[in-house]
């Protein structure tokens, strides 16, 4: 793994999932998972809707009783603790804001259950309204505010109490673009700040990338891989996370040649045999992907000289305009459609491919990821 | 206020419909209760019509207070308006006490189940009130069915006396007013967010104090419909107290009964009706007010 986890002290892990199982009836949310999480972290599980992160992160907060396994933090068994004995917060998707109270008596809910004196209620409430910048709004009603301001008043209302951890459901979901960009980047500055151990669960992998120091990649109620974004990202361990993070071209095959930490693959959608970079061990005529990013690939009207490079012959069967970068869509002869990505570096009105254009594209074979799974 | 762009026809098709529940109301609750008014203030006579006109001849005002001044003079009726007010308040507690629960029940449950539910809960609006409220009788007579099955478990050796006492008379308000009572609950209970109660426990509130602090306030507009629906009618009830009532529980309903159709005294029967009219008015106008407010503090 690489070194990309934050505050990781080495030592014993804050949140330990040993196990940890919940059934509802025929039905498997969550199957036998484990997980560490280090102290200070910002943690995120990824998936796709019924995957079992939704579960997973009501087990920690203590709504849902798992089937089997513990859940340990900050070296206690929580597993069944109740949530209101847990030094755990949670935010939740809908941000479940009492309508009844004002902003301010939101936040210091929290605090009067935990018989705070009257004083400190106050300081603490105006220091965290102050923090989410949400202290000319204290004395309104939740109906008075926009979306991004109440799930602030939800991040001020679980934050204020100082939680070990803090669990996040699509915490930027119901936001819209603009104020969900800006909105991660205060999430980490303050999670930053507080160094409180954040742990999200969200189906956007864009969000899971930015925001987190690790991804839990989930699916069936598994993890299909724990790692830091970029090797999630680059170095994904299975189709199915190659396909979920981002997007991806999947070149399906048989081993030709194998050795010297490479490989050689016959495919018949590619037309030519492909090559790739791996450490694993594999037998010719074994069922295996060569996967190659859209960015990673460089496409080009004349035929690329370099020839360590994966080179083939297409025709533009679409192209879009992202005004930064331009999407391709290239038919290659086997009838494959391979997505290419490329950065629109020079200002110019005119394009620089047009559809039918006949085009080569080319790649390295560093690039290429090769799997097995 | 119209927006600009709106046209003139939409502007009267808005006025319409607003009209509609006043024209409503004019015809169906003003004219009644101006001619009971009027009723009121005249003298009882033997005749057709039995009281005497508001107008003579010569065009004179013919109107009195006597029947309110009988009305608040006879202690009868001071305590009989009490005793109403009372009985129809306990048994709007009651229906709360177990109304409240199953409409929890039934929000919380499953969406098959909760059609089931909510179907039984109406299920006994298909039998007529009158019959419902016969049947009660079978069942608390001195040899009905309760007295005869606890006879026979040999509980008891005398039947008990439930019949003609305001036990039953709460029995028969209760039983019929419940469903009035469950569902304007359900409907307010049903739309709650769950995740609110879930977040008040995250919070590190206990289930009874997430109870008082997010579910009842929020229930609380769900909780004056129903008060309201129920007390009302409980609180002018006549079938039940005459039924199933004794001659020592009075309710407001069977006087005003009686004096229209038994002392043919229509203008008493009418001020008996009016001041009704003005009891029930004040808790309506308070409770309305509290869920404005609501209201506007919530959704």
């Amino acid at each position: 793994m690489t070194g990309n986890t934050k505050n990781n002290t080495g030592s014993d892990p804050f949140i330990e999932i040993d196990n940890l199982s919940k059934h509802f009836g025929d039905f498997v949310a969550v199957d036998s998972v484990n997980l560490q999480i280090d102290r200070g972290e910002l943690f995120s599980i990824l998936g796709g809707s019924g995957c079992g992160k939704t579960t997973l992160l009501r087990m920690m907060a203590g709504f849902e009783l798992p089937t089997s396994g513990r859940i340990f933090i900050d070296g206690v068994d929580v597993t069944e603790q109740a949530p209101y004995h847990r030094p755990v917060n949670m935010m939740f998707q809908s941000y479940a804001i009492f309508p009844h109270m004002t902003v301010e008596k939101n936040v210091a809910y929290g605090l009067e259950k935990d018989r705070v004196s009257k004083g400190e209620i106050r300081t603490r409430v105006s220091e965290i309204l102050e923090l989410v910048q949400l202290t000319r709004f204290s004395k309104r009603k939740p109906n008075q505010l926009s979306g991004g301001q109440r799930q602030r008043v939800a991040l001020a209302r679980a934050l204020v109490k100082r939680p070990k951890v803090l669990l996040l459901d699509e915490p930027l979901a119901a936001l819209d673009k603009k104020l969900r960009e800006y909105t991660q980047f205060e999430l980490m500055n303050i999670q930053d700040e507080l160094g409180i151990t954040f742990v999200v669960v969200t189906h956007d992998q864009e969000e899971a990338m930015i925001l987190s120091s690790r991804i839990a990649v989930m699916d069936e109620g598994r993890f299909e891989q724990v790692g830091p974004p970029k090797e999630v990202y680059e170095y994904p361990s299975s189709r199915f996370v190659a396909d979920f993070i981002g997007t991806i071209n999947m070149f399906e095959g048989t081993v030709d040649a194998a050795g010297d930490g490479g490989i050689s693959m016959l495919s018949d959608e590619a037309g030519i045999p492909l090559t790739g970079l791996t450490e694993m061990t594999m037998r010719k005529g074994d069922k295996i992907c060569i996967a190659v990013r859209p960015e990673k690939i460089f496409i080009s009207q004349h035929e690329p000289e370099n020839e360590e490079d994966t080179r083939l012959a297409g025709v533009v069967e679409d192209l879009g305009y992202f005004g930064n970068l331009s999407l391709y869509r290239i038919r290659l002869r086997s009838g494959k459609i391979v997505q290419v990505s490329a950065q629109n570096r020079r200002r110019s009105a005119k394009r620089f491919l047009e559809w039918d254009d006949q085009v080569f594209i080319s790649w390295h074979p560093y690039s290429a990821i090769v799997l097995t799974k | 206020m119209s927006e600009g762009t709106s046209s003139g026809r939409d502007v009267l098709w808005q006025r319409a419909t607003v009209a509609i529940p006043y024209i409503w109301l004019l015809i169906f609750f003003l004219a009644p209760f101006a001619i009971i008014l009027k009723i009121s203030t005249a003298d009882p006579i033997i005749g057709q019509p039995p009281f005497t006109p508001t107008f003579d001849d010569e065009g004179t005002l013919l109107a009195t207070v006597d029947s309110y001044k009988f009305l608040l003079t006879d202690k009868l009726y001071g305590i009989t308006y009490l005793k109403s007010v009372l009985m129809a308040a306990t048994a709007t507690m009651l229906c709360l006490l177990l109304g409240f629960p199953m409409a929890y029940g039934i929000a919380r449950a499953g969406s098959a189940a909760r059609s089931i539910l909510l179907l039984l809960v109406i299920l006994p609006f298909w039998i007529s009130f009158l019959l419902r409220v016969y049947a009660w009788m079978g069942l608390l007579n001195n040899y009905g069915v309760i007295n005869n099955f606890l006879m026979w478990l040999g509980i008891i050796d005398q039947p008990l006396q439930l019949m003609y006492t305001d036990f039953a008379i709460y029995i028969g308000l209760v039983y019929s007013y419940l469903p009035f009572m469950i569902l304007p609950l359900y409907a307010t209970l049903e739309r709650m967010d769950l995740d609110l109660v879930d977040a008040a426990l995250d919070l590190g509130a206990r289930p009874s104090q997430a109870f008082r602090d997010v579910t009842w306030p929020l229930a609380r507009p769900g909780v004056i419909a129903g008060c309201l629906l129920v007390f009302i009618p409980a609180m002018g009830e006549y079938v039940i107290p005459y039924l199933l009532g004794g001659p020592e529980s009075l309710m407001i309903g069977r006087v005003l009964f009686d004096e229209f159709f038994v002392n043919r005294d229509w203008p008493l029967a009418s001020s008996v009706a009016i001041i009704l009219l003005m009891l029930l008015v004040v808790p309506i106008v308070f409770l309305q007010r509290s869920q404005a407010k609501d209201v506007e503090g919530a959704t």
